[in-house]
């Protein structure tokens, strides 16, 4: 019916790729932002605020800052944004043709998961601004943090299953063997940790110390304006959707089912609710945070893995 | 020395969107922090901007309107100027109380440039001192108006 080429064109494009992705996932911002209005006892915004501000953004002017480098400044926003896009379509069409011979595997989606991270870094670093400068730096150190430990947590995933690393692999592996989360306490241990990355990868409170309003002005975000500023806030929104989809993926084989509905809403809420429970950590107490108590966690759940628990 | 206005007229749904969506940036040239702390009340629970898409943020390049407050002095101008050019265009301009408005009890002194409007363009005046919350949001409703 369609030439390969077309319907791969419509799987990054259209459904599991781009536009699905940044819809659901400027949606998830506007409960994001709603509910922390409630919380807060205000009205909150309407629900197609995060799409006025993308298309507001989208038709100011773009500024590149005298002395920046210009070649990253410009780039930049987009690399991350590419490797989201791409993300999210290897992650659906997984869980769409978990039979399908080869889609990616873990490692290429957590590759791709670094790649926002790097973004931000070298936008931060090329713009020539000191808070931007500061943002990255604390990006990075917050990566060093965080993936150690989220590694790990995948890892108990595949020692558990006996070493599919393919994501098809492991969502056939879940049809036939039922839920990873339901197969021990490896598991679940393993799902705390990731559910502990989320805030930390996404950058919000209480691990937004990248771009600490307070502090950093906007932190790597501070130079930008119009379209970059925009890819930005679009990538950050979609990431919002693809991370928590990945780590259901990687633990409850939802997809398919009604249930992915409100399994993923869960995960949003605990991420609103700890971001509006708890203040900013310092970057120290962050990285002590995941290097001592999260770390001997996973290890913990890559333990009792591989003794079958 | 005033700044040329090079706004470009927005149509169509880009013209919606900054309508719905018009990010704050808040600029005290020296004001007695009376008027900053009234812009600060509109943002509580109470009054909620946010219901408008009004964020606060804090720098000029992700900025659609300048809220200014306080006189214009001599040593605060070319800061000022700074910023207006470093905001993204379209941006508004707000002058909020009677200090950017005219210079108020400061008209005269050996400090004051002069009203804010000598300086950039200005859209909007809120008169007060401080002006009220409720001045202020019609203020910005005005503002959004004139896109």
């Amino acid at each position: 019916m369609f030439s390969h080429g077309a319907l791969d064109f419509f799987y990054v494009i259209i459904f599991p790729g781009f536009l699905f992705t940044a819809v659901v996932g400027l949606l998830s911002t506007w409960v994001d932002r709603k509910v922390t209005a409630r919380l807060q006892w205000r009205v909150g915004p309407p629900w197609y605020q995060p799409f006025a501000d993308i298309i507001k953004l989208r038709a100011k002017e773009s500024i590149i800052p005298y002395g920046s480098n210009r070649a990253a400044f410009i780039i930049a926003p987009v690399v991350g944004f590419a490797a989201v896009i791409l993300t999210s379509t290897i992650i659906w069409i997984a869980n769409i043709y978990p039979q399908s011979s080869f889609v990616g595997d873990i490692i290429v989606v957590i590759y791709l998961l670094y790649l926002p991270s790097i973004a931000l870094i070298v936008a931060g670093s090329s713009s020539r601004n000191p808070f931007g400068a500061i943002g990255a730096a604390r990006e990075m150190k917050l990566m060093l943090a965080y993936e150690a430990a989220f590694l790990f947590a995948i890892f108990t995933v595949v020692v558990k299953n006996g070493g599919i690393i393919s994501l098809g692999g492991i969502v056939n592996y879940q049809l036939n063997n039922g839920d990873m989360l339901a197969q021990g306490a490896s598991c679940i241990i393993a799902f705390i940790v990731c559910l502990l990355y989320l805030p930390a990868k996404l950058a919000v409170a209480p691990f937004d110390i990248p771009e600490a309003e307070a502090e950093l002005i906007a932190g790597p975000y501070t130079e930008y304006s119009g379209v970059s500023l925009a890819i930005f806030k679009l990538t950050k929104a979609m990431l919002l959707f693809v991370l928590p989809i990945f780590v259901l993926t990687m633990f409850a084989k939802t997809v398919w089912t009604p249930w992915v509905i409100l399994w993923y809403v869960l995960v949003l809420v605990f991420i609103i609710l700890v971001k509006n429970t708890n203040p900013r950590l310092r970057i120290d107490q962050a990285l002590k945070f995941f290097w001592l108590p999260i770390l001997g966690l996973s290890v913990v759940g890559i333990i009792l893995a591989s003794v079958g628990l | 020395m005033k700044t040329e206005n090079n706004q470009r007229q927005l149509r169509g749904i880009d013209k919606w969107g900054l309508k719905k969506s018009p990010w704050v940036f808040h600029l005290s040239t020296g004001s007695c922090n009376n008027c900053d702390i009234e812009i600060l009340d509109a943002l509580t629970p109470r009054f909620d901007i946010e219901r408008f898409g009004i964020v606060l943020v804090g720098t000029p390049r992700h900025a659609d309107v300048l809220l200014v407050t306080g006189i214009v002095t001599v040593q605060v101008l070319p800061r000022l100027l700074h910023v207006y050019e470093q905001a993204a265009k379209p941006c508004f301009v707000i002058a909020v109380g009677t200090c950017p408005c005219t210079g108020g009890i400061f008209d005269g002194s050996y400090h004051h440039v002069g009203p804010l409007d000598k300086v950039i363009p200005v859209d909007v005046y809120i008169p007060g001192c401080p002006p009220k919350p409720e001045a202020i949001i019609s203020g910005v409703v005005k503002t959004l108006a004139r896109i």
